[in-house]
């Protein structure tokens, strides 16, 4: 179990008075108070852990935030920023002491400039309706992570998400331009803007991926896209995961940039299959989805070139999409997996990332873990970049399964790290790989990341116990205090 | 006193060394960028020039990891031969700052330096998986990893990219490269208008041929690379019937502008290293903004002093060569950019103007304490590169 600090009960007593301030900032129905609608805070995606925060504020303006912020830092409480709450690694759980600051009101589109190809939004839009508001112009937002319906740029931006077609157009980090950011002291400052590369120390890097705990996001300039003029995809089958493994490389190798290439061992087919009808060929060990985009002679020519450099890894099936209906029956099989696992059992999605080299070993490693713990793992994932989606498969009413669930993940993590890989591709390390997080860093290199916390919010009131072992985080904390 | 270890604890005992006796420490690669951000005044020097080596290149990952001495031509060499190349195409600054050496990549990263392919493929920032670097208090530490994705912790691999060697001494990258086209063709369109230029440029970039640089020479700066009136450019890439499909749209939809023509010289070296504006006594400027305003900046600049201009990434970044004068024209240069928005860096000047002149864009005060607060906990003797940023 991970463990959350102790709450500040002297907090908890002024809980009524910081309430009545709230309200002079928001009105009165967004300062959410009643334990029964406290209850939709929560917990985030990593359901497992559940706490109620004190209260939760529902903001409609940077003014706002940055005189809630205000309040809480003089009285000393907690904030947690939230937008969706589809994190899958606990990094919006509140704890009992804290105000959850929800962006969910602030989800207008503030300008489109398709000359310079930028979009400015408030940070609590959806992922989905930025690439939607930009769409009918034949423009999109690049970072897709499968989450994108609900989840929210501000937390896009706080976990630096990716997503499928990141192969060809990086994570979140490569596309952000600029952020107003509500410091921990409520000042409101804008950092990059509808432009590349400012000058100066790249504070807009350390901002994307720091999971909230630097300041709150309000607003946000993303970079926009012309959309390709079409996609398509390809299904390759394979008889070991090792040979598809090396496929992947290939791919890569050859040059071929396709935008999104998927892996799917046996596990995650077969499942994948009795639910969506995809059409998936049931007698292989691991299968590929590979996308191109552009004309359709393009789209031809580069299916066609790289159905010959995977051909020397003789695929047992090798099916190429020929319009959009086929499209969309070999993605839907990929699109359902985590749904379609998800009736089956609980499950724990990881998150780790290895070098494409170590794919094979990693894959056999994870099985042979998975026996030993005597728990059942499908892997679907980002293969063009090594990211790798473990899903643990567990019941979440048996204490002793769901403990066995958490040590297989803490060992898979190990095994990504050893493999010299890292804990966390795009979900971010939140509670959950927080006490791992030294099997990564040594404490030197932590601290040193501790100290750009220091630098952003020297109180540590912003979402507490994230990131950092408390092992690490508490002690820092309390010297602190005390000097 | 210069070192030129050859091990990283070499470099931490160098840096130790000057926190011993608070030394300023002056950190340098081959010294071909060292005209680069504000003139140093330091005791001990350290050069990374003796880090040389190749960590791990994995071409089918796409993943080169090297010491930050190693020279970007022995890097080129390397990835040469297995097709690839760096995603950020650096630029070369020995020209335009008359130094000599070779261009380290440490020195690269370390000035944030990013070429034309950069509106395609992301900067110098984007291409780090992570690295290995000396804090100011002499410790060794990593950050970020080798994997193409890792969110495990803040982002400090970015942060150092660009910081001038003032936060830690970095001893090894980890980059993503990327496979070389079969077909890089540039296309031009002559005499046109700065604001209907970056209009084209504008319209190109809309289509989604994923050009891969795009610039304007006006008149007097096109003639430098032999041509004969204002150049709009494009550089389109791909396997060849894909690159040719990809012209063929772009002369549909830019038809409206004037005739676009396949051109057979390769301009992008030049306009990578600002060769139009090397070998005279001029300062340059670097202005990052907003391309549709990058026109309009540029003929109220005119209006007010006697300036040469050329833009990259679509107009996104603007070059300036004026008088050096006292000040380089700072206060007219930063002032009428303040009506636009953007970042103004001063990249050639005397050592005289650039210390007397913000070389960087002046930080708000917010951001300036930032700053400070980063540098401090970086390096808390204030030892690395001391005044290389910011007075
Ligand atoms: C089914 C499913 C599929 C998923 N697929 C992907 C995927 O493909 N790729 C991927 O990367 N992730 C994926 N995720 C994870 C998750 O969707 C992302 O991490 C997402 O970015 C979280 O956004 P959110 O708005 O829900 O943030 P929340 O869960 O509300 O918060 C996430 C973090 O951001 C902080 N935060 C939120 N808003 C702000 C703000 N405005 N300012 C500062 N900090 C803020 C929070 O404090 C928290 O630390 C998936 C999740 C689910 C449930």
């Amino acid at each position: 179990m991970i463990e959350m600090p102790v709450p500040d009960q002297r907090i908890i007593a002024k809980r009524a008075s910081i309430a009545d301030r709230l309200r002079k900032i928001v009105p009165a129905e967004q300062v959410i108070h009643t334990s029964e609608e406290l209850k939709a805070y929560e917990c985030d995606g990593l359901n497992a852990y559940r706490q109620p925060p004190m209260l939760v504020v529902l903001p409609d303006t940077t003014a706002q935030v940055a005189d809630i912020m205000k309040l809480c830092q003089s009285e000393g409480v907690p904030i947690v920023p939230r937008g969706s709450g589809t994190s899958l690694a606990g990094g919006s759980l509140p704890t009992a002491d804290a105000v959850v600051l929800g962006l969910s009101r602030m989800k207008d589109v503030l300008e489109i400039d398709y000359e310079n190809r930028t979009i400015r939004v408030q940070t609590g839009i959806t992922n989905l309706a930025v690439t939607g508001a930009v769409q009918p112009d034949g423009f999109f937002y690049a970072p897709d992570p499968s989450s994108q319906l609900a989840c929210a740029i501000g937390g896009n931006i706080a976990m630096n998400s990716g997503g499928a077609h990141c192969l060809k157009y990086g994570v979140t980090t490569n596309n952000l331009l600029g952020v107003t950011m509500v410091m921990a002291d409520g000042e409101v400052v804008e950092f990059g803007g509808a432009y590349l590369d400012a000058g100066g120390y790249d504070f807009l890097s350390l901002i994307c991926g720091s999971e909230g705990q630097l300041g709150i996001c309000t607003e946000a300039t993303l970079k926009i896209l012309p959309a390709a003029e079409g996609a398509r995809p390809m299904l390759f089958g394979f008889d070991t995961n090792e040979v598809a493994g090396e496929a992947v490389a290939a791919i890569i190798r050859a040059g071929l940039s396709p935008v999104a290439l998927e892996f799917m061992d046996k596990p995650a087919i077969t499942v994948s299959e009795n639910f969506a009808k995809a059409g998936y060929p049931l007698d292989v060990e691991a299968l590929l989805i590979v996308e191109v985009e552009g004309s359709e002679a393009e789209i031809d020519e580069q299916l066609t070139r790289i159905e010959a450099v995977v051909a020397p890894y003789k695929p047992s099936t090798v099916k190429r999409s020929g319009n959009d209906i086929e499209s969309a029956k070999i993605w839907a099989g990929r699109k359902a997996a985590f749904g379609a696992i998800g009736q089956l059992a609980d499950y724990i999605c990881l998150d780790g990332c290895v070098p494409l080299s170590q794919l094979p070993d990693v894959l056999k490693q994870t099985a042979e873990l998975a026996k030993k713990y005597d728990l059942k793992v499908a892997n679907v994932f980002h293969a063009g970049d090594g990211n790798l989606h473990p899903l643990i498969m567990y019941e979440a009413n048996d204490p002793d399964s769901s403990r066995k669930a958490e040590e297989l993940g803490a060992d898979l993590l190990r095994l990504c790290v050893e493999k010299d890989g890292c804990l966390t591709g795009e979900h971010g390390v939140g509670i959950e790989k927080r006490e791992l997080m030294l099997t990564q860093f040594n404490e030197r290199e932590l601290r040193q990341q501790m100290a750009i916390k220091d630098v952003f919010d020297p109180a540590w009131t912003l979402n507490p116990a994230k990131v950092f072992p408390l092992s690490l985080s508490e002690p820092h904390i309390d010297d602190r205090r005390a000097a | 006193m210069m070192d030129t270890p050859d091990t990283e604890e070499g470099v931490a005992q160098a840096v130790q060394d000057a926190v011993i006796d608070s030394t300023p420490l002056e950190i340098r690669g081959a010294g071909t960028r060292l005209g680069l951000g504000r003139p140093l005044q330091a005791a001990r020097t350290i050069s990374l020039k003796a880090l040389d080596g190749v960590t791990l290149y994995e071409p089918g990952e796409l993943t080169l990891v090297a010491q930050a001495g190693m020279t970007l031509k022995a890097l080129d060499d390397l990835l040469e031969g297995e097709n690839q190349q760096l995603t950020f195409e650096p630029p070369d600054h020995r020209a335009l700052l008359g130094t000599s050496g070779e261009p380290t990549l440490g020195g690269a990263i370390a000035v944030a330096a990013s070429g034309p392919r950069r509106l395609r493929m992301g900067a110098a920032r984007d291409a780090i998986l992570g690295l290995r670097y000396v804090n100011g208090e002499g410790d060794i530490l990593r950050a970020g990893g080798r994997v193409m994705k890792n969110v495990t912790g803040y982002d400090v691999p970015k942060l150092m990219c660009g910081a001038y060697g003032t936060l830690g001494v970095i001893t090894e990258i980890g980059l993503k490269v990327m496979p070389k086209s079969e077909i890089v063709k540039t296309v031009a369109i002559a005499g046109l208008s700065d604001g209907k230029a970056i209009s084209a440029l504008a319209a190109a970039l809309a289509m989604p041929c994923d050009v891969s640089a795009a610039a304007h020479l006006p008149d007097t700066v096109s003639r430098e690379l032999g041509f004969s009136e204002a150049a709009t450019l494009l550089r389109v890439e791909g396997f060849e019937t894909q690159a040719a499909y990809r012209i063929e749209r772009l002369i549909e939809a830019l038809a409206a502008f004037g005739a676009v023509v396949e051109i057979h010289s390769d301009p992008w070296v030049a306009i990578r290293d600002v060769m139009m504006f090397a070998g005279d006594d001029r300062a340059v400027w670097r202005i990052s903004m907003k391309a549709t305003d990058a026109p309009l900046l540029v003929a109220s600049l005119r209006e007010q002093i006697d300036v040469e201009a050329f833009y990259d990434w679509g107009g996104g970044l603007v070059w300036l060569a004026c008088e050096e004068g006292r000040d380089a024209s700072a206060v007219a240069i930063r002032k009428t950019l303040a009506g636009f928005g953007g970042h103004a860096t001063l990249m050639r000047a005397s050592d005289a103007v650039r210390a007397a002149v913000p070389v960087f864009e002046p930080e708000i005060a917010p951001i300036a304490t930032l700053s400070a607060g980063l540098k401090s906990r970086f390096d808390p003797a204030g030892i690395l590169n001391p005044g290389r940023m910011r007075a």
